[in-house]
């Protein structure tokens, strides 16, 4: 897309070229600081970004690392079909993981609580999968403005040999200087988008043309309402609580994770520019779309010290 | 936000309106002051004025307030920005935060830092990424020395412009008087400092007024709102002008008919046909093609992620720098820099970093603290190590050397972190201040390679440790503690083990008293050499003769031989047998074993005389590196350069 100046000091970067050219910085970073990286790779718009900007990082060449999905088998199921079609389309090797342990017991959001599925199914299976192939650092797409614990954390976040954060002992992190050593087992999660808000992201996937999984646009799904949130009904997995009815609604969503533990917003957004033009005039951060921050204000932070990504 | 524009506009309109906003600006900026002068409400504000506090957040912000918050039954603006649950219940804000608002001018990125004295390190780590500070005072209080500390700080960081952000004044009556006071005072001040701007604005977080709206309640004043300050100041033009400098990050190299060079431009520009040098090697070469972020390029700018391909092949890999050719940075292994300590462990003069500069990390030592900074008076003082959050100007001595700008003059090329080699924590930061003589020197010159070449290159002083003492008596056990200590402290060691040499270079000797002496002779002979090499070298052998220790002394320079008496009285050593060797020799098993038919002829001058019994190898070990220390031994090589 062309991007015209807007009467801007020709020489002074604009701040999505700024970021994006910061996020290619720390992503070559890991990349010749490590023996052996990989990036997590969520399916969702933040993922999306992430991945695109790596592939302009090393371009020509492909990434030198591989993505790495942790597969909870409650992903939507247009986000697993979005997922194998990226990475066949970018020529990228794709890791699938999932805890066999939370396999073989069956562990359900619906049956066990969204707590234990996402300790046993992402934070667990997270930390197996990194043992597993011996990654040394692990790309993640979170940013400083989703949370008030985010905003602490560092672009080279360190963790202990049992994936632990601890927020009180972060390395001091100076210019574009990052530490990236590790002792054996020690790892690096480290985070291109820390200075990206939401509404940055939207508009560099405008301006870039990045393709998005289908369930950010507003499209007729079938819902049920539980405790206040809307419910996709993705597959026969979700039994219906007495009174509960399926509705056909027009819905899209914000964030993008286990189907069960997403809440889906009633919306007509159906292009990118009308989802940024509802971003703008909604009141409403996008965290609150999902179960797991709700309990208490500061559970994020517990959730990441026990190695939560 | 103009929300109202948005809700009405076409698709089209809301497509050219994000467009837009893709030209948008972006400012860094950090916050800083006393503990209660409101960093927080201030932040708080700017998010809730811009209206980027959502609705849900607003929610848990009233349900914390309630919990921990300060200020009665308003929403309490400081728990938006605290974080972390221990400082939030201490109510004090330990770390750095980082924070995002935009206007339709700008995107702004804030660094909360905290206050206190021990947290210089928060302060410094937020101003090295900020474009601008903004300093608050509590009217009330006006300067305080926090105050002076902060504005140092941010001097010492480079930070060229400055908001002096007078808070709280609804609490002095909004009077004019002691707003011009405190901006009086703080000029005169700041005068030293070299703020290209300085812009002194009454206001109350609180309530808002002249944060992002202008008061009412001061029609004295005349200036900016603190926002409309942010969104117009003109900063970071200086990077641009810069000479062109790349640090190469990656090589790219997909295919043999593609190899590029990946980095960040850190300052200036370049275009296709540009004459580039590598820094050091001097090895030249033009431009060829650059691939932005968009793709193939003519030229790329300071702050670009790009890949660069020379017109020739010559050999570069991360850590080299290209730079033009016309203004060329300075090439050295030495050099004076400011350092931030930001570790609870102290600094130690000889003690071995790696130090980070750009893309390249190398081992450095600091050769000479030479005077410590008072972060409150400015006073120099002297010091031997330096404590966390001190901050102080050194002489470095690096183990090659590096290319590099001073920080006055370039932030990426002139800023370095340093870290501990065996905890691997960043424990501190750097700014280039000047390349010292003795370095610069050193890559014009033609150099001999001789022992004291070699040395300087190792950055250590060449010396052999003579462990000598009855077998049992805990040589090698020391020596390879001595060893391992020396190593981790990244110095260059070998040992020659008596044992270890008989199976080879000497397997022809046995143990006649005349085959003894060969054996000490041949030792001593090869620990000269690998002094000539620069290697500290620890000897491991009985060798129980005077004379001949006196021999391997002499064919050594003066002071180059330490010479460990290892005493263990022979019952210990008996007792301990470690090989099984004093029970063969009771038997008469072995011939001419020294301490039963053979003599131990103790040293009558040791350097080092360790009485052994009962004492842990570790603290011994730990006695003769304190030795080596003592005398010289581990300073860096180069000690005495001094600077320009």
């Amino acid at each position: 897309m062309n991007m015209q100046s807007h009467g801007l000091t020709p020489e002074r970067l604009s701040n999505l070229k700024r970021l994006e050219a910061e996020s290619i910085h720390i992503i070559r970073e890991v990349a010749a600081e490590f023996s052996n990286p990989v990036m997590l790779y969520s399916i969702g718009k933040d993922s999306g970004v992430m991945l695109h900007l790596a592939m302009k990082a090393f371009y020509p060449s492909k990434p030198p690392f591989p993505l790495l999905h942790v597969d909870t088998t409650w992903k939507f199921r247009d986000m697993i079909a979005f997922r194998d079609e990226t990475a066949k389309r970018l020529g990228m090797d794709l890791l699938v993981y999932t805890n066999p342990e939370g396999l073989e017991k069956n562990i359900s959001p619906f049956e066990h609580g969204s707590s234990v599925h996402t300790h046993i199914m992402k934070t667990e299976a997270l930390k197996q999968a990194l043992n597993k192939y011996g990654f040394d650092a692990a790309f993640g797409g979170a940013r400083r403005d989703e949370e008030k614990s985010r905003a602490k954390e560092r672009v080279f976040s360190f963790r202990n040999a049992n994936h632990g954060w601890d927020p009180k002992n972060q390395r001091p992190e100076l210019w574009s200087l990052y530490n990236a050593r590790v002792a054996k087992g020690e790892s690096i999660r480290a985070f291109p988008l820390s200075n990206w808000t939401e509404l940055d992201i939207w508009q560099y996937i405008l301006t870039e043309n990045i393709p998005m999984v289908p369930l950010y646009f507003a499209a007729k799904r079938p819902v049920v309402n539980r405790d206040g949130m809307l419910i996709m009904v993705d597959d026969d997995r979700m039994k219906l609580q007495p009174g509960e009815v399926i509705e056909e609604k027009l819905v899209r969503f914000r964030t993008l994770g286990c189907y069960p533990l997403t809440g889906a917003i009633e919306s007509d957004a159906d292009t990118l520019p009308a989802i940024v033009r509802e971003m703008l005039i909604a009141r409403t951060s996008e965290r609150q779309g999902r179960l797991i921050d709700k309990d208490e204000s500061a559970s994020m932070e517990k959730k990441k010290r026990e190695g939560y990504f | 936000m103009t929300i109202e524009n948005i809700e009405e506009a076409a698709e089209t309109a809301v497509t050219d309106y994000i467009l837009a906003q893709e030209s948008k600006d972006q400012l860094r900026f950090l916050t800083c002051g006393s503990v209660d002068d409101g960093k927080s409400t201030l932040i708080g504000r700017l998010l809730y004025d811009t209206k980027l506090i959502f609705e849900d957040q607003l929610a848990a912000l009233e349900r914390d307030s309630r919990k921990h918050g300060t200020v009665g039954e308003d929403i309490d603006l400081a728990l938006l920005v605290d974080g972390l649950e221990a400082e939030r219940e201490q109510g004090i804000t330990i770390d750095v935060a980082y924070r995002f608002f935009a206007t339709e001018k700008r995107k702004f990125i804030v660094a909360d830092t905290p206050g206190h004295e021990q947290y210089t390190r928060n302060m410094a780590t937020g101003a090295s990424t900020a474009d601008l500070a903004v300093l608050l005072v509590d009217a009330r209080n006006g300067l305080m020395i926090q105050t002076r500390r902060h504005a140092f700080i941010a001097s010492l960081l480079g930070i060229r412009h400055v908001v002096l952000a007078i808070n709280k004044i609804d609490l002095v009556g909004f009077s004019q008087e002691r707003f011009e006071e405190i901006r009086k005072e703080f000029e005169v001040f700041a005068n030293g400092f070299d703020f290209e701007t300085l812009q002194a604005i009454p206001m109350s977080a609180r309530y808002g007024d002249n944060v992002t709206g202008r008061s009412d309640k001061m029609e004295w004043y005349s200036g900016p709102t603190l926002l409309e300050h942010l969104e117009t100041v003109q900063v970071g033009e200086h990077v641009l002008e810069a000479p062109f400098r790349f640090p190469v990050q990656w090589v790219n190299r997909p295919n043999l008919d593609f190899r590029g060079y990946s980095g960040t431009v850190a300052s200036g520009q370049v275009a296709i046909g540009d004459e580039l040098v590598v820094a050091g090697p001097a090895k030249q070469s033009r431009v060829k093609s650059i691939i932005g972020a968009t793709g193939e390029v003519s030229s790329a700018r300071a702050g670009e992620a790009i890949t660069i391909a020379l017109e020739d092949e010559i050999d570069i890999s991360r850590g080299d720098l290209l730079t033009s050719t016309a203004h060329r940075p300075e090439v050295a292994d030495q050099f004076a820099a400011h350092v931030i300590w930001m570790s609870d462990e102290p600094l130690l003069p000889g003690r071995s970093y790696l130090l980070k500069i750009g893309t390249r990390t190398v081992t450095a030592t600091v050769s000479e603290i030479k005077h410590k900074i008072n972060v409150n008076t400015f006073e120099h003082v002297a010091g031997k190590t330096l404590t966390l959050n001190e901050i102080a100007f050194c002489n470095f001595s690096l183990s090659s050397a590096v290319p590099f700008d001073p920080y006055e003059a370039n932030h990426t090329t002139g800023s370095f972190i340093l870290i501990d080699r065996m905890s691997n924590s960043t424990v501190g930061a750097g700014m280039v201040w000047f390349a010292l003589r003795r370095a610069s020197n050193i890559h014009w010159q033609a150099l001999d390679v001789d022992k004291a070449a070699r040395s300087e290159k190792l950055g250590q002083k060449p010396a052999i440790l003579w462990f000598t003492g009855l077998s049992g008596s805990g040589k090698s056990t020391i020596a390879s503690i001595v060893e391992k200590k020396l190593h981790i402290d990244g110095r260059h060691t070998y040992t020659l083990d008596g044992d270890n040499v008989r199976h080879g270079l000497n397997k022809d000797l046995g143990f006649t008293d005349a085959d003894r002496v060969e054996n000490i002779r041949r030792v001593g002979e090869v620990a000269k050499l690998f002094a000539d090499a620069g290697l500290i070298t620890l000897v491991s052998f009985i060798s129980p003769f005077r004379s001949e220790r006196k021999m391997a002394r002499d064919l050594l320079e003066d002071g180059e031989f330490i010479e460990v008496f290892v005493d263990t009285p022979i019952e210990e050593c008996r007792k301990r047998d470690p090989k099984g060797l004093y029970a063969k020799a009771d038997r008469g098993e072995i011939k001419n074993f020294t301490g039963i038919d053979s003599p131990y002829e103790a040293p009558e001058n040791p350097e080092l005389h360790i009485r052994n019994v009962g004492r842990d190898p570790e603290e011994v070990a730990e006695e003769i590196i304190e030795y080596l220390r003592e005398h010289g031994y581990l300073n860096s090589f180069g000690s005495d350069g001094e600077g320009i």
